[in-house]
């Protein structure tokens, strides 16, 4: 054996040993993140599935056109003002009899949620021949007696924060069957309320594609404009390295600062509206330009250069050459960044709590120039509210923005996957 | 980009050694004794290029040509004509100029931003950097073959076609169709792709690549075809068959080749141009100046003591 085989043998042991401990840290690191992503993804779907949800109670229900003050059950305007709350506090006497006494019956009379009137309303409206009649309905309760129907049997009368004679009026309804769960449509159809079982994520949403929409068609065009224009045309020179720093530096700005760039500059001095989809999008698009440039810029340098000598060799313009090879190439690259930065827009919260998107707003926005919120600031504000109720809803937004956000991402991923080309 | 450059570099070195060696064993014993090695100090530059760079009736002609890479001069006074259906072998050793020569003549150095470039370029009269001239139009006449195959990611078809479609050399469907396939035919590919012209061009050997690259550049019909290394990149098979197409070619066009294998410019050209640090240092007919050259310095390149 000679002298070197011996020298090496001997560290070898050594060698080993230290690529084993390297690799045990590369595996800690990745369990320590996966850990996160679990338990995070498990406090969020534990909390939120139950907001997918909501508590309904059956009541016999009579139409008396004498309570509701309508005589004809075809005028809109009747029914408008018709008192079908008045309806519902009778079902609910005649459910409960004995109750005695205006704290009492004021106590019974909050278990049906205020949003329960309109939607009989609604039934009426589509069935007008059923005044005068008794039918058996599923009314919606009311948030406080969701989250008491919700929660372990043994222990929801600790935390209830219901008083002990609405806690026996549902074990009684519970008891005779009378109280279910259903899917909560009002979470997809329904803009905000302060009222929980009521409140709906669907004018956020709306908020979020209106916004989204005008940050797509801003951020990307411009983006990849600038991208090709710096790559492709721009003479390297000082000004153009001076540009290139900056859109550097302008994609670590920290995103409130744009907000205030869009209070002051579009709000301020441009007299444009508070609360829009407009100028949040055009502020997310400031934001997400520099990540769409960047990566733009990434993808169009990635394309060989022996493509662009071909196609001028024979005699294609400048314009050609881009038109005809480099975007077509650099396409699917761009569009992966620009998806990216898009998904980033879309969690982005601070800077459009600067531009007044965090107004409580009902309705569900008819455009781009309508007040709206955003989905992640709808989060935000149900994150603030102190109803119990929230809690369940603000995980169950998070589920869905966060269903936005992969699905976004992974679109991205097989749209690279698909339009990526080799040579 | 670079690793690509890098590793074709690599990948000649042997090739090249192998022919230096050749050359040394068979002709340069005589000469080898008793003369003193060159370098970069005792090489005596002609004032004027020895041999013939001028010819009657030029397809090309050049003169007082300098090119300059910011303050680096890369050309130093060159006067060449070009024949009409000659093939002319521009040699000499690494980072002599003739690639950047070359690109001067189709004006592919406009699109590096420090490059500029000084003289007279004409082709048929024509001066090639005549503002006015439209270098879209001198690139349909002078097309090019660069040293590593470059089709588009298209197909076969598109990559042939996209030269006439981008000048609108053929109105109608079937025009086009008979452009490709006569390039295809020309360029000695047809047979082996007319089954799948509509397959992807980059799915194709690295010589039928660089063979859809002759054929995608004769298809619009140019009048000189300026080839840059075009089979630094291939294998023996390969090249041989490119060679064998370039005298094929050579009946309807001229043809200016770079190369740097010796043997190919014996075998495949009709004058030799030989660059030497910018300088062009001798042009004479290809068998001159392989066997008899005029110019001590040619006469080491092409024996082998450097390269």
């Amino acid at each position: 054996m000679s002298k070197t085989t011996e020298t090496v043998r001997k560290t070898l042991a050594r060698r080993y040993r230290a690529e084993k401990r390297f690799r045990a840290y590369g595996i800690a690191s990745v369990s320590i993140g996966l850990l996160a992503v679990v338990l995070l993804f498990s406090d969020i779907i534990s909390k939120g599935t139950s907001g997918f949800f909501e508590t309904y109670v059956q009541l016999e229900v009579t139409y008396d056109s004498e309570l509701l003050g309508i005589n004809d059950p075809t005028d809109q305007e009747q029914l408008m003002f018709a008192d079908f709350s008045a309806v519902i506090k009778q079902s609910l006497r005649q459910r409960f009899p004995d109750v005695e006494g205006r704290t009492e019956k004021r106590a019974l009379y909050s278990l049906i949620s205020n949003g329960a009137s309109y939607s009989l309303r609604d039934h009426i409206k589509d069935n007008p021949h059923l005044i005068g009649t008794t039918a058996t309905m599923w009314l919606l309760a009311d948030d406080d007696v969701d989250v008491y129907s919700k929660a372990n049997i043994a222990t929801r009368s600790e935390t209830a924060r219901l008083s002990e004679s609405q806690q026996a009026w549902i074990s009684s309804l519970e008891q005779s069957g009378d109280i279910d769960r259903r899917f909560n449509a009002s979470l997809f159809t329904h803009g905000d309320s302060r009222e929980p079982e009521l409140a709906g994520l669907w004018g956020a949403a709306v908020g979020s594609f209106f916004t989204m929409l005008v940050t797509v068609a801003l951020a990307f065009p411009i983006g990849v404009a600038a991208a090709v224009y710096l790559e492709e045309f721009a003479p390297k020179n000082k000004i153009t390295d001076f540009i290139e720093v900056n859109i550097n530096n302008l994609a670590a700005v920290p995103s409130i600062i744009f907000g205030l760039l869009g209070l002051a500059v579009f709000i301020g001095f441009f007299g444009m509206p508070r609360s829009v989809p407009l100028v949040g999008g055009i502020v997310l698009t400031l934001m997400t330009l520099p990540t769409i440039i960047i990566s733009a810029r990434a993808s169009i340098k990635s394309v060989p250069p022996s493509i662009r000598e071909a196609a001028l060799g024979l005699g294609a313009s400048k314009m050609q050459v881009v038109l005809h090879h480099v975007l077509p190439l650099a396409l699917p690259g761009m569009l992966t960044g620009a998806i990216l930065g898009m998904a980033q827009a879309l969690g982005e919260t601070a800077p459009l709590l600067m531009i007044g998107m965090v107004a409580f707003i009902v309705d569900v926005p008819g455009g781009p120039v309508s007040p709206a919120t955003v989905l992640p600031v709808q989060i935000y504000l149900w994150a603030d509210s102190p109803e119990t109720s929230f809690v369940a809803l603000t995980s169950a937004a998070i589920m869905v923005l966060l269903g936005f956000l992969i699905t976004m991402n992974t679109f991205a991923v097989i749209l690279r996957k698909r339009l990526e080309r080799r040579w | 980009m670079e690793t690509a450059s890098s590793i074709n570099d690599t990948s000649e070195a042997p090739s090249q050694k192998k022919t230096a060696s050749d050359n040394t064993n068979s002709t340069v014993k005589v000469n080898a004794t008793g003369s003193v090695p060159m370098n970069e100090t005792n090489i005596e530059y002609p004032d004027k290029t020895v041999g013939f760079p001028l010819v009657d009736d030029p397809k090309m002609s050049m003169r007082d040509v300098n090119v300059f890479y910011g303050d680096k001069q890369a050309i130093f006074d060159v006067n060449l004509d070009v024949g009409k259906n000659e093939v002319i072998a521009l040699i000499g050793p690494s980072g002599c100029g003739k690639s950047t020569f070359l690109r001067s003549l189709n004006r592919m150095n406009d699109t590096i931003d420090t490059c500029r470039v000084n003289g007279e370029f004409h082709l048929e009269g024509d001066n090639i950097y005549d503002p006015r001239l439209d270098v879209v139009e001198l690139r349909a006449r002078v097309g090019m073959v660069f040293q590593k195959p470059n089709p588009f990611p298209k197909s076969i078809y598109d990559n042939v076609a996209y030269g006439p479609r981008l000048h609108g050399l053929a109105n109608k469907r079937y025009e086009l169709d008979q452009i490709v396939e006569s390039s295809l035919r020309k360029a000695g590919l047809w047979d082996e792709v007319k089954d799948r012209l509509h397959q992807p061009g980059t799915g194709l050997s690295g010589g039928q690549q660089q063979r859809l690259c002759i054929a995608r550049t004769i298809a619009v019909s140019p009048e000189v075809v300026l080839m840059d290394e075009p089979c630094s990149a291939l294998d023996p098979i390969a090249t041989a068959k490119i060679e064998q197409l370039i005298d094929e070619l050579s009946s309807q066009y001229t043809i200016a080749i770079v190369t740097h294998s010796m043997q190919q410019a014996a075998r495949v050209s009709h004058r030799t141009a030989y660059f030497h640090l910018g300088r062009l240092i001798e042009v004479n007919d290809t068998r001159k100046v392989f066997t008899a050259p005029d110019h001590r310095l040619t006469e080491a390149y092409i024996t082998g003591r450097f390269g």
